[in-house]
Protein backbone atom coordinates (compact mmCIF):
# COMPACT_ATOMS: atom_id res chain seq x y z
CA UNK A 1 0.00 0.00 0.00
CA UNK A 2 2.18 2.76 -1.14
CA UNK A 3 1.84 6.24 -1.45
CA UNK A 4 -1.32 6.08 1.34
CA UNK A 5 -1.35 8.32 3.74
CA UNK A 6 -1.68 7.07 7.70
CA UNK A 7 -3.77 8.62 10.44
CA UNK A 8 -2.03 9.38 13.44
CA UNK A 9 -3.91 5.99 15.06
CA UNK A 10 -2.47 3.69 11.97
CA UNK A 11 0.25 1.81 14.43
CA UNK A 12 -2.88 1.05 17.02
CA UNK A 13 -4.91 -0.18 14.61
CA UNK A 14 -2.04 -2.69 13.81
CA UNK A 15 -1.36 -3.37 17.42
CA UNK A 16 -5.22 -3.95 17.69
CA UNK A 17 -5.11 -6.37 14.63
CA UNK A 18 -7.17 -4.05 12.31
CA UNK A 19 -7.44 -5.40 8.49
CA UNK A 20 -6.09 -2.29 6.99
CA UNK A 21 -7.23 -1.10 3.53
CA UNK A 22 -6.75 1.65 0.90
CA UNK A 23 -9.74 4.43 1.49
CA UNK A 24 -9.69 7.52 -0.03
CA UNK A 25 -6.00 8.14 0.05
CA UNK A 26 -5.72 6.65 3.52
CA UNK A 27 -4.38 3.22 5.26
CA UNK A 28 -7.93 3.01 6.82
CA UNK A 29 -8.72 -0.14 9.25
CA UNK A 30 -11.96 -1.78 7.10
CA UNK A 31 -12.48 -4.24 10.64
CA UNK A 32 -10.56 -5.44 13.57
CA UNK A 33 -10.80 -9.15 15.01
CA UNK A 34 -13.92 -9.27 15.51
CA UNK A 35 -15.49 -8.68 12.61
CA UNK A 36 -18.46 -6.06 10.99
CA UNK A 37 -21.35 -8.04 12.27
CA UNK A 38 -20.31 -7.89 15.77
CA UNK A 39 -18.54 -4.64 15.50
CA UNK A 40 -21.86 -3.27 14.33
CA UNK A 41 -23.77 -5.13 17.02
CA UNK A 42 -21.39 -3.41 19.88
CA UNK A 43 -21.56 0.41 18.72
CA UNK A 44 -25.38 -0.16 19.33
CA UNK A 45 -24.93 -2.15 22.66
CA UNK A 46 -21.92 -0.30 23.79
CA UNK A 47 -19.51 1.88 22.61
CA UNK A 48 -17.29 2.22 19.39
CA UNK A 49 -14.56 4.12 18.54
CA UNK A 50 -14.13 5.06 15.03
CA UNK A 51 -10.54 6.62 13.27
CA UNK A 52 -12.20 9.12 11.25
CA UNK A 53 -8.90 11.03 10.93
CA UNK A 54 -9.21 11.00 7.07
CA UNK A 55 -11.69 13.69 6.83
CA UNK A 56 -11.21 17.18 6.24
CA UNK A 57 -10.86 19.58 9.22
CA UNK A 58 -11.37 22.97 7.68
CA UNK A 59 -11.44 26.45 9.58
CA UNK A 60 -13.14 28.89 7.60
CA UNK A 61 -12.17 32.93 9.16
CA UNK A 62 -13.27 36.04 8.09
CA UNK A 63 -10.95 38.70 8.73
CA UNK A 64 -13.53 40.58 10.92
CA UNK A 65 -13.32 37.71 13.86
CA UNK A 66 -16.70 37.20 13.34
CA UNK A 67 -18.10 33.82 12.40
CA UNK A 68 -21.24 35.03 11.45
CA UNK A 69 -19.33 37.15 8.19
CA UNK A 70 -17.66 33.44 7.19
CA UNK A 71 -21.23 32.09 7.33
CA UNK A 72 -22.79 34.90 5.30
CA UNK A 73 -19.96 34.50 2.85
CA UNK A 74 -20.49 30.56 3.04
CA UNK A 75 -24.41 30.28 2.31
CA UNK A 76 -23.16 31.91 -1.33
CA UNK A 77 -21.68 27.89 -1.24
CA UNK A 78 -24.33 26.12 0.76
CA UNK A 79 -27.80 26.30 0.72
CA UNK A 80 -28.79 26.41 4.25
CA UNK A 81 -29.03 29.24 7.28
CA UNK A 82 -26.14 29.45 8.67
CA UNK A 83 -26.94 32.86 9.78
CA UNK A 84 -29.22 31.02 11.69
CA UNK A 85 -26.50 28.72 13.01
CA UNK A 86 -26.20 29.72 17.07
CA UNK A 87 -22.49 29.89 18.59
CA UNK A 88 -21.52 26.55 19.92
CA UNK A 89 -23.95 24.81 17.11
CA UNK A 90 -23.66 22.08 14.05
CA UNK A 91 -24.96 21.99 11.29
CA UNK A 92 -25.24 19.64 8.19
CA UNK A 93 -24.99 20.99 4.78
CA UNK A 94 -24.09 20.63 1.16
CA UNK A 95 -22.02 22.23 -1.26
CA UNK A 96 -24.11 22.30 -4.52
CA UNK A 97 -23.09 23.41 -7.65
CA UNK A 98 -24.41 25.70 -10.77
CA UNK A 99 -26.20 22.88 -11.97
CA UNK A 100 -28.28 21.95 -8.53
CA UNK A 101 -25.88 18.65 -8.31
CA UNK A 102 -24.24 17.94 -5.15
CA UNK A 103 -20.35 18.19 -4.68
CA UNK A 104 -19.87 17.24 -1.31
CA UNK A 105 -21.97 16.82 2.24
CA UNK A 106 -20.28 18.49 5.28
CA UNK A 107 -21.00 19.56 8.78
CA UNK A 108 -20.33 23.51 9.72
CA UNK A 109 -19.77 24.29 12.78
CA UNK A 110 -19.93 27.58 14.46
CA UNK A 111 -17.28 28.56 16.73
CA UNK A 112 -17.63 31.92 18.05
CA UNK A 113 -14.55 33.79 15.91
CA UNK A 114 -14.57 30.99 12.68
CA UNK A 115 -16.42 28.28 11.23
CA UNK A 116 -14.99 24.96 11.73
CA UNK A 117 -16.02 22.34 8.55
CA UNK A 118 -15.73 18.37 7.85
CA UNK A 119 -15.76 17.12 5.02
CA UNK A 120 -15.27 13.98 3.16
CA UNK A 121 -12.07 13.07 2.42
CA UNK A 122 -11.96 12.11 -1.14
CA UNK A 123 -13.31 15.65 -1.68
CA UNK A 124 -11.32 17.47 0.45
CA UNK A 125 -8.83 18.88 -1.82
CA UNK A 126 -11.52 19.50 -4.41
CA UNK A 127 -13.67 21.07 -1.46
CA UNK A 128 -10.68 23.75 -0.39
CA UNK A 129 -10.11 24.72 -4.13
CA UNK A 130 -13.79 25.16 -4.38
CA UNK A 131 -13.59 27.13 -1.16
CA UNK A 132 -10.25 29.25 -1.84
CA UNK A 133 -11.80 29.99 -5.44
CA UNK A 134 -15.55 31.30 -4.48
CA UNK A 135 -15.21 32.75 -0.99
CA UNK A 136 -14.39 36.88 -0.83
CA UNK A 137 -10.74 37.38 -0.04
CA UNK A 138 -11.50 38.24 3.36
CA UNK A 139 -12.32 34.89 4.29
CA UNK A 140 -9.31 32.64 5.11
CA UNK A 141 -9.84 29.14 4.32
CA UNK A 142 -7.60 27.07 6.52
CA UNK A 143 -7.10 23.18 6.27
CA UNK A 144 -6.76 21.95 10.16
CA UNK A 145 -3.42 19.48 9.37
CA UNK A 146 -2.56 18.84 12.89
CA UNK A 147 -5.51 17.50 14.29
CA UNK A 148 -6.97 13.65 14.47
CA UNK A 149 -10.70 12.86 14.50
CA UNK A 150 -12.02 10.28 16.32
CA UNK A 151 -16.08 9.37 16.61
CA UNK A 152 -17.20 7.77 20.08
CA UNK A 153 -20.60 6.05 19.80
CA UNK A 154 -23.34 4.28 21.17
CA UNK A 155 -25.14 4.19 24.18
CA UNK A 156 -21.80 4.41 26.54
CA UNK A 157 -20.19 6.76 24.90
CA UNK A 158 -21.27 9.89 27.09
CA UNK A 159 -19.97 7.73 30.15
CA UNK A 160 -16.96 6.52 28.97
CA UNK A 161 -15.86 10.32 27.03
CA UNK A 162 -17.37 12.24 30.38
CA UNK A 163 -15.00 10.18 32.43
CA UNK A 164 -11.98 12.04 30.23
CA UNK A 165 -13.64 14.72 29.97
CA UNK A 166 -16.46 16.01 32.23
CA UNK A 167 -17.94 18.62 30.28
CA UNK A 168 -18.91 16.27 27.86
CA UNK A 169 -21.60 15.33 29.52
CA UNK A 170 -22.94 18.62 29.10
CA UNK A 171 -23.95 18.87 25.20
CA UNK A 172 -26.64 18.10 23.60
CA UNK A 173 -26.72 16.51 20.38
CA UNK A 174 -25.00 18.75 17.41
CA UNK A 175 -23.83 21.31 20.17
CA UNK A 176 -19.80 22.24 19.60
CA UNK A 177 -16.95 23.13 22.31
CA UNK A 178 -13.63 23.31 23.15
CA UNK A 179 -12.85 21.24 26.23
CA UNK A 180 -10.15 20.92 28.09
CA UNK A 181 -8.84 17.40 28.66
CA UNK A 182 -5.56 15.22 29.62
CA UNK A 183 -5.25 15.16 25.88
CA UNK A 184 -5.33 18.96 25.27
CA UNK A 185 -7.80 20.83 24.03
CA UNK A 186 -10.37 19.12 22.33
CA UNK A 187 -12.67 20.12 19.44
CA UNK A 188 -16.03 18.08 20.23
CA UNK A 189 -19.24 18.16 18.83
CA UNK A 190 -22.32 15.83 20.20
CA UNK A 191 -23.09 13.83 16.53
CA UNK A 192 -22.01 11.33 14.32
CA UNK A 193 -22.72 8.84 11.58
CA UNK A 194 -24.04 5.79 13.72
CA UNK A 195 -27.68 6.63 14.32
CA UNK A 196 -26.43 6.44 18.16
CA UNK A 197 -25.87 8.84 20.51
CA UNK A 198 -22.07 9.92 20.66
CA UNK A 199 -19.13 12.63 19.89
CA UNK A 200 -17.15 13.23 17.32
CA UNK A 201 -13.03 14.37 18.85
CA UNK A 202 -10.57 16.42 17.02
CA UNK A 203 -7.40 16.43 18.85
CA UNK A 204 -4.00 17.30 18.06
CA UNK A 205 -2.37 14.68 16.36
CA UNK A 206 0.48 14.08 18.59
CA UNK A 207 -2.48 13.14 21.54
CA UNK A 208 -4.63 11.52 19.36
CA UNK A 209 -3.01 7.95 20.03
CA UNK A 210 -3.11 8.52 23.72
CA UNK A 211 -6.62 9.50 23.60
CA UNK A 212 -7.68 6.61 21.45
CA UNK A 213 -5.98 3.89 24.41
CA UNK A 214 -7.65 6.14 27.46
CA UNK A 215 -11.02 5.86 25.33
CA UNK A 216 -10.72 1.92 24.64
CA UNK A 217 -9.55 1.09 28.52
CA UNK A 218 -13.11 2.90 29.26
CA UNK A 219 -16.02 0.09 30.01
CA UNK A 220 -17.63 -0.85 27.06
CA UNK A 221 -15.48 0.54 24.45
CA UNK A 222 -14.50 -1.22 21.50
CA UNK A 223 -12.72 -0.60 17.79
CA UNK A 224 -15.14 -0.30 15.16
CA UNK A 225 -14.00 -0.45 11.46
CA UNK A 226 -14.91 1.34 8.28
CA UNK A 227 -17.44 -1.95 7.30
CA UNK A 228 -19.39 -1.37 10.56
CA UNK A 229 -19.22 1.95 10.32
CA UNK A 230 -21.09 1.27 6.78
CA UNK A 231 -23.87 -0.53 7.92
CA UNK A 232 -24.38 1.52 10.87
CA UNK A 233 -24.74 4.59 8.85
CA UNK A 234 -27.45 2.87 6.32
CA UNK A 235 -29.52 1.39 9.64
CA UNK A 236 -29.75 5.03 10.21
CA UNK A 237 -30.89 6.33 6.72
CA UNK A 238 -27.62 8.38 6.66
CA UNK A 239 -25.71 9.01 2.94
CA UNK A 240 -22.71 7.93 1.76
CA UNK A 241 -21.26 10.85 -0.54
CA UNK A 242 -20.13 9.19 -3.86
CA UNK A 243 -22.72 6.47 -3.28
CA UNK A 244 -26.24 7.77 -2.34
CA UNK A 245 -25.14 11.55 -3.37
CA UNK A 246 -22.90 12.80 -6.23
CA UNK A 247 -22.72 15.89 -8.98
CA UNK A 248 -25.95 14.30 -10.72
CA UNK A 249 -28.11 14.56 -7.75
CA UNK A 250 -29.27 17.40 -6.63
CA UNK A 251 -31.05 18.12 -2.94
CA UNK A 252 -34.14 17.43 -3.58
CA UNK A 253 -33.52 14.21 -5.37
CA UNK A 254 -31.79 12.64 -2.27
CA UNK A 255 -34.06 13.58 0.47
CA UNK A 256 -32.13 16.05 1.79
CA UNK A 257 -34.82 19.34 2.11
CA UNK A 258 -34.52 19.19 6.11
CA UNK A 259 -30.88 20.27 5.38
CA UNK A 260 -32.02 23.63 3.79
CA UNK A 261 -33.87 25.75 5.92
CA UNK A 262 -36.83 28.18 5.67
CA UNK A 263 -34.55 31.58 5.10
CA UNK A 264 -33.03 29.64 2.36
CA UNK A 265 -36.17 28.15 0.45
CA UNK A 266 -38.74 30.25 -1.67
CA UNK A 267 -40.55 32.93 0.34
CA UNK A 268 -37.71 32.91 3.04
CA UNK A 269 -35.56 36.01 4.41
CA UNK A 270 -32.73 34.68 2.24
CA UNK A 271 -33.81 32.70 -0.90
CA UNK A 272 -31.53 30.94 -3.22
CA UNK A 273 -28.13 32.88 -3.74
CA UNK A 274 -26.15 29.77 -3.89
CA UNK A 275 -25.36 27.25 -6.96
CA UNK A 276 -27.53 25.52 -8.89
CA UNK A 277 -30.84 28.14 -6.97
CA UNK A 278 -32.65 27.93 -10.12
CA UNK A 279 -33.22 24.23 -10.28
CA UNK A 280 -33.22 23.63 -6.73
CA UNK A 281 -35.83 26.29 -5.84
CA UNK A 282 -38.00 24.89 -8.72
CA UNK A 283 -37.43 20.95 -7.55
CA UNK A 284 -38.44 22.69 -4.01
CA UNK A 285 -41.40 24.46 -5.28
CA UNK A 286 -42.73 21.53 -7.93
CA UNK A 287 -40.88 17.95 -6.61
CA UNK A 288 -37.92 16.28 -8.65
CA UNK A 289 -38.58 13.70 -10.69
CA UNK A 290 -37.03 11.25 -8.81
CA UNK A 291 -36.26 10.46 -5.27
CA UNK A 292 -33.91 8.62 -2.87
CA UNK A 293 -35.57 6.33 -0.94
CA UNK A 294 -35.22 3.51 1.57
CA UNK A 295 -36.04 -0.14 0.20
CA UNK A 296 -36.53 -3.44 2.26
CA UNK A 297 -36.18 -6.17 0.45
CA UNK A 298 -38.71 -9.08 1.29
CA UNK A 299 -36.11 -11.62 1.48
CA UNK A 300 -32.77 -12.68 2.70
CA UNK A 301 -30.56 -11.76 -0.11
CA UNK A 302 -29.09 -8.51 0.66
CA UNK A 303 -29.18 -5.88 -2.73
CA UNK A 304 -26.42 -3.47 -2.96
CA UNK A 305 -25.19 -0.78 -4.91
CA UNK A 306 -25.69 -1.22 -8.58
CA UNK A 307 -28.80 -3.29 -8.59
CA UNK A 308 -31.29 -2.08 -10.82
CA UNK A 309 -35.51 -1.37 -10.25
CA UNK A 310 -38.13 -2.17 -12.37
CA UNK A 311 -41.69 -1.88 -11.86
CA UNK A 312 -43.03 -4.90 -12.19
CA UNK A 313 -41.51 -8.39 -12.34
CA UNK A 314 -41.54 -8.10 -16.11
CA UNK A 315 -41.61 -4.61 -17.12
CA UNK A 316 -39.09 -4.05 -19.37
CA UNK A 317 -37.26 -0.60 -18.76
CA UNK A 318 -35.23 -0.25 -15.98
CA UNK A 319 -36.38 2.77 -12.94
CA UNK A 320 -33.86 3.53 -10.93
CA UNK A 321 -30.93 1.63 -9.10
CA UNK A 322 -29.83 0.46 -5.66
CA UNK A 323 -27.46 3.28 -4.41
CA UNK A 324 -26.68 1.58 -1.22
CA UNK A 325 -27.05 -1.62 0.37
CA UNK A 326 -26.22 -3.94 2.95
CA UNK A 327 -27.17 -6.28 5.74
CA UNK A 328 -28.37 -4.62 8.90
CA UNK A 329 -26.97 -6.36 11.85
CA UNK A 330 -29.75 -4.45 13.89
CA UNK A 331 -32.82 -5.03 12.20
CA UNK A 332 -31.84 -8.37 11.14
CA UNK A 333 -32.50 -8.30 7.50
CA UNK A 334 -31.25 -6.99 4.40
CA UNK A 335 -31.34 -2.83 3.54
CA UNK A 336 -30.83 -0.65 1.29
CA UNK A 337 -31.16 3.17 -0.37
CA UNK A 338 -31.37 4.06 -3.69
CA UNK A 339 -33.12 6.48 -6.16
CA UNK A 340 -37.03 5.76 -7.95
CA UNK A 341 -39.63 8.04 -9.97
CA UNK A 342 -41.37 10.42 -7.85
CA UNK A 343 -44.58 8.38 -8.42
CA UNK A 344 -43.68 5.31 -7.02
CA UNK A 345 -41.78 6.50 -4.48
CA UNK A 346 -43.75 6.46 -1.70
CA UNK A 347 -43.68 4.50 1.57
CA UNK A 348 -45.01 1.10 1.52
CA UNK A 349 -45.10 1.02 -2.97
CA UNK A 350 -43.27 -2.78 -3.65
CA UNK A 351 -40.92 -2.82 -6.67
CA UNK A 352 -38.66 -5.12 -8.21
CA UNK A 353 -35.04 -5.89 -8.07
CA UNK A 354 -33.04 -7.72 -10.24
CA UNK A 355 -30.37 -9.83 -8.45
CA UNK A 356 -28.92 -12.75 -9.93
CA UNK A 357 -31.12 -12.25 -13.25
CA UNK A 358 -34.20 -12.63 -10.69
CA UNK A 359 -36.86 -10.04 -9.82
CA UNK A 360 -37.16 -9.96 -6.84
CA UNK A 361 -39.88 -7.82 -4.50
CA UNK A 362 -38.62 -4.77 -2.30
CA UNK A 363 -40.81 -2.02 -0.57
CA UNK A 364 -40.28 1.74 -0.24
CA UNK A 365 -40.00 2.07 3.47
CA UNK A 366 -38.99 5.12 5.80
CA UNK A 367 -36.13 5.72 7.26
CA UNK A 368 -34.33 5.89 9.11
CA UNK A 369 -34.35 1.65 9.24
CA UNK A 370 -33.60 2.13 12.81
CA UNK A 371 -35.02 4.72 15.13
CA UNK A 372 -31.63 6.90 15.91
CA UNK A 373 -30.74 7.50 20.21
CA UNK A 374 -29.53 10.97 19.78
CA UNK A 375 -29.55 13.38 22.60
CA UNK A 376 -31.38 15.87 21.95
CA UNK B 1 -10.60 -35.16 3.23
CA UNK B 2 -9.64 -33.07 -0.19
CA UNK B 3 -9.19 -29.11 -0.55
CA UNK B 4 -9.49 -26.93 -3.76
CA UNK B 5 -7.75 -23.34 -4.60
CA UNK B 6 -11.17 -22.04 -4.40
CA UNK B 7 -11.29 -23.15 -0.32
CA UNK B 8 -13.51 -25.64 -0.16
CA UNK B 9 -13.28 -29.20 1.04
CA UNK B 10 -14.41 -32.37 0.17
CA UNK B 11 -15.48 -35.46 2.32
CA UNK B 12 -16.27 -39.04 0.84
CA UNK B 13 -19.26 -40.42 2.50
CA UNK B 14 -20.84 -43.77 1.06
CA UNK B 15 -20.91 -42.41 -2.95
CA UNK B 16 -21.24 -39.11 -2.18
CA UNK B 17 -18.96 -35.85 -1.31
CA UNK B 18 -19.76 -33.65 0.90
CA UNK B 19 -18.87 -29.88 0.45
CA UNK B 20 -18.15 -26.88 2.06
CA UNK B 21 -15.52 -23.89 2.41
CA UNK B 22 -12.74 -23.78 5.08
CA UNK B 23 -11.88 -22.12 8.21
CA UNK B 24 -9.43 -20.15 6.77
CA UNK B 25 -12.16 -19.00 4.26
CA UNK B 26 -14.67 -18.72 6.54
CA UNK B 27 -12.43 -16.32 8.82
CA UNK B 28 -11.49 -14.35 5.17
CA UNK B 29 -15.38 -14.26 4.51
CA UNK B 30 -16.17 -12.89 7.87
CA UNK B 31 -19.89 -13.33 9.47
CA UNK B 32 -22.17 -14.74 7.36
CA UNK B 33 -25.48 -13.25 6.47
CA UNK B 34 -27.27 -14.96 3.19
CA UNK B 35 -26.72 -18.60 1.77
CA UNK B 36 -28.70 -19.18 -1.31
CA UNK B 37 -28.32 -22.77 -2.19
CA UNK B 38 -28.88 -24.86 -5.60
CA UNK B 39 -31.66 -27.06 -5.60
CA UNK B 40 -31.27 -30.59 -5.53
CA UNK B 41 -31.00 -32.29 -8.74
CA UNK B 42 -29.36 -29.97 -10.52
CA UNK B 43 -26.10 -30.99 -12.65
CA UNK B 44 -23.38 -28.73 -12.75
CA UNK B 45 -20.17 -28.77 -14.62
CA UNK B 46 -16.50 -27.88 -12.67
CA UNK B 47 -16.40 -24.14 -11.71
CA UNK B 48 -20.14 -23.29 -12.01
CA UNK B 49 -20.88 -20.45 -9.72
CA UNK B 50 -23.98 -22.69 -7.72
CA UNK B 51 -23.96 -20.76 -4.33
CA UNK B 52 -24.24 -17.47 -3.26
CA UNK B 53 -22.87 -16.33 -0.28
CA UNK B 54 -23.14 -12.65 1.52
CA UNK B 55 -21.34 -11.33 4.26
CA UNK B 56 -22.27 -7.81 5.89
CA UNK B 57 -20.26 -6.15 3.31
CA UNK B 58 -19.84 -8.29 0.06
CA UNK B 59 -21.28 -11.18 -1.88
CA UNK B 60 -19.14 -14.36 -3.34
CA UNK B 61 -19.80 -17.68 -4.97
CA UNK B 62 -19.05 -20.78 -4.21
CA UNK B 63 -18.17 -23.16 -7.10
CA UNK B 64 -18.87 -26.73 -8.21
CA UNK B 65 -15.60 -28.17 -7.07
CA UNK B 66 -16.19 -31.07 -9.80
CA UNK B 67 -18.66 -32.04 -12.59
CA UNK B 68 -21.61 -34.23 -11.24
CA UNK B 69 -25.03 -33.49 -9.65
CA UNK B 70 -26.23 -31.82 -6.50
CA UNK B 71 -28.22 -34.43 -4.28
CA UNK B 72 -28.92 -32.57 -0.94
CA UNK B 73 -28.16 -28.88 0.21
CA UNK B 74 -27.89 -27.97 3.81
CA UNK B 75 -31.77 -26.51 4.81
CA UNK B 76 -30.17 -24.83 8.08
CA UNK B 77 -27.95 -22.48 6.33
CA UNK B 78 -30.88 -20.59 4.96
CA UNK B 79 -32.33 -19.99 8.36
CA UNK B 80 -28.83 -19.56 9.97
CA UNK B 81 -26.19 -18.70 7.97
CA UNK B 82 -24.04 -18.00 10.91
CA UNK B 83 -23.53 -22.09 10.69
CA UNK B 84 -20.60 -21.49 8.12
CA UNK B 85 -18.61 -19.66 10.35
CA UNK B 86 -19.26 -21.37 13.48
CA UNK B 87 -18.56 -24.75 12.31
CA UNK B 88 -17.09 -24.67 8.97
CA UNK B 89 -15.94 -27.91 8.10
CA UNK B 90 -19.02 -29.55 10.33
CA UNK B 91 -22.65 -28.27 10.55
CA UNK B 92 -21.38 -25.04 7.91
CA UNK B 93 -21.30 -27.93 5.25
CA UNK B 94 -23.41 -26.81 1.67
CA UNK B 95 -24.24 -29.56 -0.40
CA UNK B 96 -23.86 -33.36 -0.89
CA UNK B 97 -22.77 -34.19 -4.71
CA UNK B 98 -22.28 -37.26 -6.73
CA UNK B 99 -19.01 -36.64 -9.02
CA UNK B 100 -19.42 -37.50 -12.96
CA UNK B 101 -16.08 -39.17 -12.06
CA UNK B 102 -14.80 -39.93 -8.06
CA UNK B 103 -11.27 -39.74 -9.95
CA UNK B 104 -11.36 -35.91 -9.64
CA UNK B 105 -11.07 -35.88 -6.19
CA UNK B 106 -7.41 -37.31 -6.68
CA UNK B 107 -6.39 -34.47 -8.76
CA UNK B 108 -7.07 -32.17 -4.98
CA UNK B 109 -5.03 -30.73 -2.70
CA UNK B 110 -4.72 -32.75 0.61
CA UNK B 111 -4.24 -31.67 4.16
CA UNK B 112 -0.72 -30.96 4.46
CA UNK B 113 -0.92 -29.64 0.24
CA UNK B 114 -3.87 -26.99 1.45
CA UNK B 115 -1.95 -25.91 4.48
CA UNK B 116 1.06 -24.73 2.37
CA UNK B 117 -1.18 -23.33 -0.04
CA UNK B 118 -2.67 -20.90 1.91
Amino acid sequence: MTDLSRTPLHALHVELGAKMVPFAGYEMPVQYPPGVLKEHLHCRAEAGLFDVSHMGQVILRAATGAAADAARALEALVPADLEGLAEGRQRYGLFTQEDGGILDDLMIANKGDHLLLVVNAACKAADIAHLRAKLPSGIAVEPVEDRALLALQGPAAQDAFAAICPDAAGLRFMDVADLDSPYGTLWVSRSGYTGEDGYEISVENAQAEALARALLARPGVAPIGLGARDSLRLEAGLCLYGSDLDVNTTPVEAALEWAMQKARKPGGAREGGFPGAGRILGELRDGAPRRRVGLLPEGRAPMRAGTTLFETETSEAAIGRITSGAYGPSIERPMSMGYLPRDLAEPGRTVYAELRGRRLPVTVSQMPFRPAGYKR
Amino acid sequence: MKFTEEHEWLRVEDDLVVVGITEHAATQLGDLVFVELPEPGKTVAKDDEIVVIESVKAASDIMAPADGEIVEVNEALEGNPALVNEDPLGDGWFFKMKLADMSDMDKMMDEAEYKKFI
